[in-house]
């Protein structure tokens, strides 16, 4: 990973690295959407509104898959002072927000038809509302720090990141743990129980909303390192 | 030792230390973060008459009656070791219906009847085609079997 320590010879291989992740990303992704909504079937019991779960699951694994990537980050700046780490555990905040809301969001309004209420107090929709919540002061804790370091995120900010990383796994078991509204896994290690008339356009989102979210994870990166560049510059310049 | 090294371990002495009173906590709050009591957890601990509490259960097959004002139903709610009676007067949401999971919310009166005030169907993991209705997932085989 070290080889990347150095932002030029990152930003050589990130430039391609974006267009090979976004447009393969969203070609995926449209494909996906389409055969969700006209090609597999409805769901026996819940009808059309199952079609939801094309959006839904994308973007539960991601807002947790983003987090854990945050973690991982934290890990590598606070072991390994890796520079780019840092701007890694940035870039990724907003977009594992922006997942989280969209699996809050999704959710809610596949939980007034299927259940009869908007929300309710359980604990996978509360432990994923306390993961929102995280995004949001990690977010405000990385903004506040830019002055420490070449645009990326106190030490304050990465042990946040990592305390943070405990609600992941709880997130994942609060089905199994405590009987919840929200029904337990439906894929698992042992096989899945969504029939695979309805699950195969769930492999074209979940892919292609992946590939999208790791392009916008290396664009924000590559704005971050231009900015700090900018104001090394300006400084310079100012300086005279 | 490097700093590296040492940075390392304390690192992974932290996050140990952090999922560990994570799982405490989580632990401590097994009871109380559930979201229902499920019939078995009502015979074991006794809830009392008139305290508010939320239900949780499958609806047993053969058991929905409709009482003759038209708006309210009766039926009994399992979890497989236990089934207690409960009555709703409302309009219950579209996926209620027998065999299939449901959360009540309201209380026992004396004679150990559940009272609903608010009904909420509980959805279960499996997904499947409108054709393949009554099948069910076969936790061994990992295949749709016909259900009996």
């Amino acid at each position: 990973m070290h080889r990347f320590a150095n932002p030029a010879r990152f930003l050589k291989i990130a430039r391609p690295l974006t267009v090979w992740l976004f447009w393969p990303g969203l070609l995926l992704l449209l494909i996906g959407c389409a055969c969700g909504l006209f090609v597999s079937p409805a769901d026996y019991l819940q009808g059309d509104t199952v079609r939801i779960l094309y959006i839904h699951v994308p973007a539960a694994w991601l807002g947790m898959g983003g987090w854990s990537g945050i973690a991982i980050a934290a890990l590598m700046q606070l072991v390994w002072r890796h520079p780019l780490a840092a701007v890694a555990g940035r870039a990724t905040a907003v977009p594992g927000a922006f997942f989280t809301a969209i699996c809050l969001i999704t959710g809610s309004i596949w939980g007034r038809p299927t259940w009869g209420t908007w929300w309710e107090w359980d604990g996978r929709m509360t432990s994923m509302l306390v993961l929102f919540f995280l995004y949001l002061g990690y977010i405000a804790l990385a903004n506040a720090s830019t002055r420490q370091g070449p645009g990326g995120v106190s030490a304050v900010a990465a042990i946040f990141g990592l305390v943070g990383a405990v609600n992941i796994p709880i997130i994942n078991r609060s089905v199994v743990w405590w009987n919840s509204l929200h029904q337990g896994p439906s894929i698992t290690l042992r096989g899945s129980s969504i029939d695979s008339a309805l699950l195969w356009p769930l492999g074209f989102t979940l892919t292609g909303f992946t590939l999208l979210f790791a392009a916008i994870v290396v664009m924000r990166m590559r704005a971050i390192l231009a900015r700090t560049k900018v104001e090394a510059r300006m400084q310079r310049l100012a300086r005279g | 030792m490097k700093a590296k090294h040492q940075r390392l371990i304390l690192a992974l002495a932290a996050l140990a230390a952090l999922i560990g009173a994570g799982l405490l906590a989580t632990s401590a709050l097994r009871d109380e973060a559930a979201y229902f009591y499920a019939p078995a957890d009502v015979k074991t601990k006794g809830v009392e008459p008139g305290k508010a509490i939320r239900l949780g259960g499958m609806v047993v097959k053969g058991s929905l009656k409709h009482a003759p004002d038209g708006v309210t139903i009766r039926f009994d709610v399992t979890d497989g070791k236990a089934t207690v009676p409960a009555t709703f007067k409302g309009i219950a949401p579209d996926l209620f219906r027998e065999g299939s999971g449901v959360v009540g919310e309201g209380a026992f009166d004396r004679s150990g009847t559940f009272i609903a005030t608010n009904l909420l169907a509980k959805h279960d993991e499996r997904y499947m085609p409108r054709e393949l209705e009554g099948m069910r997932y076969d936790e061994q085989s990992h295949k749709m079997k016909v259900d009996r």
